[in-house]
């Protein structure tokens, strides 16, 4: 009789220990490929940009300060990404973002640039990628938030790290990164 | 409720649609038997022998019944029909609602559809679900819809309408509703929906007009048969306004879910908010859009008078909740209100 109930309880407890395993074990899968997907975004900025600069460069040669920024800019997010250290990434990648914003604001003072078809579908895909960034990210970070409290509620707490998962890092921007800086209007005409 | 939950609401309740319908064509095919065709199955008491009453003219005799095989062939051709048409339905569902409306395919060397096509690659990045197939619909009139049968086989359409109306921020608002209609099965059940009433309304019309001639009263049965053939008869003439209820019921919950499911994916509940504000101010009715795809579209397609009423009845017949509710809902998610 005692026996019996030894074995029912075993059992329950392999089947919850089997049950946890799977669902953590999927969620890690999520998140990685999730962080796949930011990386496959920030890939395709890199190789759009190029082109942009190519084609507003004639058009914006007083402004030859802001197209070299976010040449540099580029290359060494490009060096962050090969790096593969996620704070680095993001920081690169904000200050990328950083210069290619003014480029954009300053592109708004050249009516020849708006009239481009050129221009104007680079500048749809720039920002259709901005987003995509964003997106993926946002994705990453609510698959990390669900992975990571999931490892830290009772009672999966108690042998999350025996079975080998530890929490993710979220894609969040460093303390000192250029996005976290407060715009600066100005509204002198 | 939360997504699962609706995911699971959503497949049940398409379950459910099937059924009735397949049991509202074993009914058409069982009344077609006993009241046109006067098949008598082999448990069923022989047809009564009529006496010749003096005051009979000669000459008439009753009318042998039409189907003397002793088999169920209307109930049988019924359930194959009903069969094949769920079939249909759910293979070629999605197309047959695409191509009712004239959409076609979004082409991306147009700048207005390549911003659709970015718009709808970032909602999907969002989501983190396979990406659907873009297409646009020829009409002036805002408005868009999703179709499908699961989140790898989906399409999103919007009218060109939308496309020329809406900025950036307000298009990726309504492509990220029809998202989440895609992400909730809301599309499955509703194809399966408009695509199962086309049929009933096709079906039911056809059996009026062959049981234009019951031969009930002299062929076979009697007067206990007169009550069977009349509720047959009404079944027939409210299965269609029954399952317009039914569709329209069926979508007006989902916009509000939908709705909240694309703040949740924009973290902008403002954008769909405004997106709403112009859909409406738009108050032509959309036309390429037919009545059976009504409840599948962001706006209802008749135009804003069907829109605006709030009493019982104007509840009972709208496929959408009033805009002014959606609108305020989504105004509380940003605080605004």
């Amino acid at each position: 009789m005692s026996a019996t109930i030894v074995l029912v309880v075993l059992a329950a407890v392999a089947a919850w220990l089997i049950f946890t395993f799977n669902g953590l074990i999927a969620l890690r899968n999520q998140v990685r490929n999730a962080f796949r997907q930011i990386d496959v975004q920030l890939k395709r900025r890199h190789d759009l940009i190029p082109n942009l600069v190519n084609s507003v460069k004639g058009e914006m040669k007083f402004e030859q300060d802001t197209l070299e920024k976010v040449i540099s800019a580029r290359s060494s997010a490009m060096a962050a990404s090969a790096g593969g250290n996620v704070g680095e990434i993001s920081r690169k990648e904000g200050e990328l973002s950083m210069a290619l914003g003014k480029l954009f604001a300053l592109s708004e003072n050249y009516p020849n640039l708006k009239a481009s078809d050129n221009v104007r579908t680079l500048m749809e895909e720039l920002s259709s990628t901005e987003n995509k960034i964003a997106f993926s990210r946002q994705l990453y970070n609510d698959l990390v938030t669900s992975f990571n409290t999931k490892q830290q509620v009772f009672p999966t707490n108690m042998i999350a790290a025996m079975l080998g998962f530890q929490a993710s890092d979220l894609f969040e921007l460093p303390d000192n990164s250029v996005e976290r800086e407060n715009p600066k209007v100005d509204l002198a005409v | 409720m939360n997504i699962y939950e609706q995911q699971a609401n959503n497949k049940r309740m398409t379950w459910f649609i099937v059924s009735a319908f397949v049991a509202f064509f074993l009914l058409i095919g069982a009344g077609f038997d006993m009241f046109v065709l006067g098949t008598r199955l082999p448990g069923m008491a022989p047809a009564p022998v009529v006496q010749q009453s003096v005051y009979q003219r000669p000459g008439r005799r009753p009318r042998p019944p039409l189907n003397n095989t002793g088999l169920p062939i209307g109930t049988m051709l019924a359930f194959v029909a009903g069969a094949v048409m769920v079939f249909n339905s759910a293979s070629g569902g999605p197309r047959m609602v695409l191509q009712s409306s004239g959409a076609v395919p979004a082409d991306p060397s147009n700048p207005k559809h390549r911003q659709f096509l970015n718009v709808l690659e970032e909602m999907q990045i969002a989501s983190g679900l396979p990406m659907p197939k873009a297409f646009v619909i020829p009409d002036p009139d805002p408005n868009a819809f999703a179709t499908g049968f699961s989140p790898e086989n989906s399409y999103v359409a919007v009218t060109e309408g939308l496309l020329d109306t809406l900025n950036r921020e307000e298009l990726q608002g309504v492509v990220a509703h029809e998202m989440s209609h895609i992400r909730n099965f809301d599309i499955r059940l509703m194809t399966m929906v408009a695509a199962l009433a086309g049929a009933i309304l096709l079906i039911s019309d056809f059996a009026l007009r062959m049981g234009g001639m019951p031969r009930g009263r002299d062929g076979n049965g009697g007067k206990g048969n007169v009550f069977g053939l009349v509720l047959w008869i009404a079944v027939l003439i409210l299965a269609p306004l029954i399952t317009n209820l039914m569709a329209m019921a069926i979508s007006r919950r989902r916009e509000y879910l939908a709705d909240a499911s694309a703040a949740e994916l924009t973290r902008n509940p403002m954008g769909l908010a405004s997106a709403l504000e112009k859909i409406r101010a738009a108050a032509a009715p959309t036309r390429t859009i037919k009545q059976g795809v009504a409840h599948m579209c962001i706006e209802d397609p008749r135009g804003a008078s069907a829109e605006d009423g709030t009493g019982f009845f104007a509840d009972l017949f709208s496929t959408h909740p009033p805009v002014a509710r959606r609108i305020e809902a989504l105004k509380k998610m940003a605080y605004i209100s």
